[in-house]
């Protein structure tokens, strides 16, 4: 009986289902059941939004929907059909990186990279959202986000470097 | 290759600049693609089930709704697994311990709760997840044990091996400590728990395997030791050792638990063979708990002291963890005598084989458990004698390394003491427990050593000097995210009097020259090393062609009468005199001159020096007095670790060991209900480790040191040296706000209320 429930989604039929992606529009067909994190990962190829817990505990898939930081793991691709998404591969424009990008490098703010395209993404969303302005609330609205080789205090200076260079423009 | 670091000084040797790494455009772009990421054609997903019970048998596996379903490929299990390996030895790798490895699918025993005993095949990878949760299996469960605590008296001696070559056992006893102890005028005591810990990196353990044909797979693996997985794959696959190649040109984290195969690459190599496709498998982060980890373990020290502050008697004990498959070890009570210069010595180190996988090295194994007992129990004889922490520690100064009666090959220990407390503002300690606040805060300053051994194991690099006249170096070593890219691309640009954008340096794959599993510290002295003879090698080859070209003005030069710069070799004697790498090839028909070359240690003339890497940490935590709640405010690491082959990538290790300080003092757990034998808390939120808003302010301090002994390229080391002193100075931190010493990590603030 629960059987014949849950196997369900096995037979039911992919979507169609159109996502403008880092500006280009995708036209894709994905089961209801695939992640937007696994349909950028394994059917558009996008393996930059990492899978570090498939269940919104990490951070490592953050992406960027219609400007707001969402975990990409947490989120059906068929629930975001329409929308425009940026992964860490649109980040930058025209070959240029963006300045999160080369503060990232400049601070050391990775070791083995893995969380950081989330932890990028994530920052570029908390910085749009505009409630964070010292350090400390810096560290805190980027806790979602974790670092397991501990470029902790790297990442924060890369992120401040940056903050703070818009509120001087 | 990214773009070159601005502040890279091409005309000044590249070892000891901050260069960033090299790698960094790949990962901030996300081009930077780990093992789960190639995306290759006509792919299979596996998904692995796991036992649910702790010990037992498989009484039945019914695999017919699971396969029913279109799209489904295959269950492998016990009763279907093809004939692999027959010896137990075939599935022993470069790492495994004295016992017989686990064989996972060998027959329907269960040994250990998470246990893998399926793999489904399917074609997409939600369905291969689902349909596992369709296979029915059913146990018979028996007894077990997996209390460290409850079975403490079972303990016994470790069974011997190769692997204590590396983790040699305790010393011997000195003196009579039993006497001594009793006579000090000060003693100080301890029993000291610390709990299971998982390695957790944020990449999930993955394996994709593309097949080539018969018997013939390239394998895209986490791990730290790509040929370790190749020999381990061909051994137990029946392969032919060439047809088994390893790529991990990027590895998403590891901190020791890649080094060992895990049971991914098993199931994916199984299933791309029997299959005859390309297979990916992936672990979930629930089942990132189902493979090694580091032990439990229980430490009792007694130091006594006399009254002129001395040490006079050590005794460390330790009881830890292993499975009942294999003898792990570690080398937890071997570093007091190491530090301390006591006259009587008593240590034992005892193993309790339990129904759980086997444990596993994880940063620092052994020094970050040991040292946490060693210091704290240091700690509270200082304040029995109502001495100075830190004036305790340099009153017992090891000059020499008398656990094995050997000088060191260097020791700038004093200087790390120094530089740190200065740095940290030791001197504004007020020596009185809670005695120090800042509002409704306790505040408390602590220190501690840190030591951990240098070592350097034998490992091969190739050279090449190309056609465009510049520097290819390759080794099979892995980068785990330590910076081995950019800092071998720095030694080999200096080797070759090159500026680094003429280096490429190509890793991570089996095919290059051999290198041994990345871990312990040694990957700088073992690979550097390798890569320094082999460039030595390539000189003397650029040599010998200089000589062949008609009129050679080098006919008569030896190889210590030139020397390589600004992409040449030039003669000492006469500057004038010089042939660039350019001309070099086009005299050898425009040809690639290559060498590959082995770097050993110098056993003979090392077996007269113990070689360390040391440490001091100055913590600062504040506790909220009424509900307990530890910040660790502001620290300070000095390291003396050798030469800094480059400072920002080295700093970044260090960091990271300061910040696994505090998560080992104070966050991260694996917690077992032993009355199902299980970890409770297998994901990454109830599973703590520190987020941003935990970390404060952190400096590191590299010490001066220089090592004419240890290697050829004087470097100890900084993977581990960070995570060695800080746990139990956050521990005697603790302490000195509050008056109580919590002897167990982590340390929770319920402890302090």
């Amino acid at each position: 009986m629960i059987t014949e429930n849950i196997s369900t989604p096995v037979i039911s039929h992919k979507k169609k289902l159109s996502l403008t992606i880092n500006g280009e529009v995708k036209t894709l067909e994905v089961k209801p059941w695939v992640s937007l994190l696994d349909c950028l990962r394994e059917h558009l190829d996008l393996t930059g939004t990492k899978k570090g817990c498939d269940h919104g505990q990490c951070g490592a898939c953050t992406v960027i929907v219609d400007g707001k930081r969402i975990l990409s793991c947490l989120t059906l691709a068929v629930m975001k059909d329409g929308a425009s998404i940026t992964t860490i591969e649109g980040i930058g424009k025209d070959g240029e990186l963006h300045p999160l990008q080369k503060a990232f490098i400049d601070h050391d703010a990775f070791q083995c990279g893995y969380c950081t395209p989330g932890q990028i993404c994530s920052a570029i969303g908390m910085i749009a959202e505009g409630k964070a302005k010292t350090r400390t609330e810096v560290k805190e609205l980027m806790s979602g986000n974790l670092c397991r080789c501990g470029a902790n205090t790297n990442i924060i200076d890369a992120i401040m470097e940056v903050q703070e260079g818009l509120t001087n423009e | 290759m990214s773009t070159m670091e601005k502040n890279y000084k091409p005309e000044q040797p590249a070892v000891g600049q901050s260069i960033s790494r090299l790698e960094g455009y790949e990962k901030v772009t996300g081009a930077a693609r780990y093992a789960g990421e190639f995306n290759v054609s006509d792919l299979l997903y596996g998904y692995v089930i796991n036992s649910t019970i702790t010990k037992g048998k498989i009484i039945s596996i019914n695999t017919e709704k699971a396969e029913a379903i279109p799209g489904v490929v295959k269950v492998f299990h016990h009763k279907n697994r093809p004939s692999l390996a027959w010896f137990s030895m075939q599935y022993a790798d470069m790492d495994a311990p004295p016992g017989s490895p686990f064989q996972p699918l060998a027959d329907h025993k269960i040994k250990y709760n998470g246990q893998p005993i399926a793999l489904l095949v399917a074609e997409s990878f939600e369905l291969a997840r689902y349909a596992a949760t369709l296979v029915e299996i059913t146990y018979e469960q028996e007894d077990f044990k997996t209390d460290l605590i409850a079975n403490i008296t079972e303990a016994r001696a470790p069974k011997g091996g190769l692997a204590t070559f590396l983790k040699p056992p305790p010393p011997k006893p000195v003196g009579n400590f039993e006497k001594a102890y009793e006579n000090s005028p000060f003693q100080a005591s301890g029993k000291f728990v610390h709990g299971t810990e998982h390695h957790n990196p944020i990449e999930l353990f993955t394996t994709t395997t593309v097949y080539k044909g018969k018997g013939k797979v390239t394998i895209y693996d986490k791990t730290q030791g790509t040929v370790n997985c190749q020999l381990y794959v061909a051994n137990v696959f029946g392969l032919h050792f060439k047809d088994v190649r390893v790529i991990s040109p990027y590895v998403g984290g590891a901190f020791g638990s890649g080094l060992r195969p895990q049971y991914q690459l098993f199931f994916s190599v199984l299933a791309a063979l029997e299959l005859k496709r390309n297979v990916r498998v992936t672990l979930d982060r629930h089942q990132m708990f189902t493979f090694g980890h580091r032990p439990p373990t229980v430490q009792f020290t007694r130091f006594g002291a006399s009254a002129d502050g001395k040490v006079n008697a050590l005794n460390h004990e330790a009881i830890a963890e292993t499975s009942r498959f294999e003898d792990y070890t570690e080398v937890v009570v071997n570093w007091s005598h190491m530090l301390y210069p006591a006259k009587n010595t008593l240590f034992k180190y005892n193993l309790v084989p339990l129904d759980v996988f086997s444990p596993l090295d994880m940063r620092a194994p052994g020094g970050s458990t040991g040292l946490h007992a060693i210091e704290s129990t240091m700690d509270d004889l200082a304040y029995q004698m109502k001495i100075d922490p830190l004036e305790f520690r340099l009153i017992n100064y090891a000059e020499q390394d008398e656990s094995v009666g050997r000088p060191y090959s260097s020791k700038e220990l004093r200087q790390c003491y120094l530089q740190g407390a200065e740095q940290f503002g030791w001197n504004k300690r007020n020596p009185e427990p809670r005695s120090m606040r800042r509002g409704n805060k306790l505040v408390g300053y602590g220190m501690a050593t840190g030591i951990w051994e240098a070592m350097q194991l034998p490992a091969r690099a190739s050279a090449t000097i190309t056609t465009e006249g510049k520097l290819h170096v390759n080794s099979a070593v892995t980068d785990i995210g330590t910076g081995t890219l950019t800092v071998m691309s720095q030694i080999a640009a200096d080797e070759m009097g090159l500026h680094m954008d003429d280096v490429t340096f190509t890793y991570g794959d089996s095919k290059m020259a051999f290198a041994p599993i990345q871990g312990g510290s040694f990957t700088v002295s073992s690979v550097g090393s390798a890569i320094k003879a082999a460039c030595n090698a390539l000189k003397k080859k650029i040599l010998k062609k200089a000589k062949s070209i008609g009129n050679s003005p080098f006919k008569r030069v030896k190889i210590d009468e030139v020397i390589f710069a600004d992409r040449k070799m030039i003669s000492i004697d006469n500057p004038a005199v010089f042939i660039s790498y350019s001309d070099i090839i086009a005299a050898n028909g425009h040809k690639v001159i290559k060498s590959v070359n082995f770097a050993m240690p110098k056993v003979f003339k090392l077996k007269k020096y113990s070689r360390a890497a040391h440490s001091a940490a100055f913590v600062e935590v504040e506790v909220d007095e009424e509900l307990g709640i530890i910040n660790v405010t502001r620290a300070v690491t000095a390291v003396a670790a050798g030469k800094i082959i480059n400072p920002k990538t080295a700093r970044s290790q260090i960091l990271g060991g300061m910040i696994w300080s505090i998560s080992k003092a104070l966050r991260e757990e694996s917690i077992t209900d032993h009355r199902f034998g299980k970890y409770m808390n297998m994901n990454i939120a109830e599973y703590h480790i520190p987020v941003h808003a935990d970390i404060h302010d952190l400096q590191v301090i590299f010490v001066e040191e220089k090592d004419d002994i240890v290697n050829e390229l004087g470097t100890k080391g900084v993977g581990e040296i960070g995570l060695a002193a800080m746990p139990p100075a956050i521990a005697n931190a603790i302490f000195h706000a509050t008056g109580k010493r919590v002897n167990q990590f982590p340390i929770h603030f319920d402890t302090l209320m």
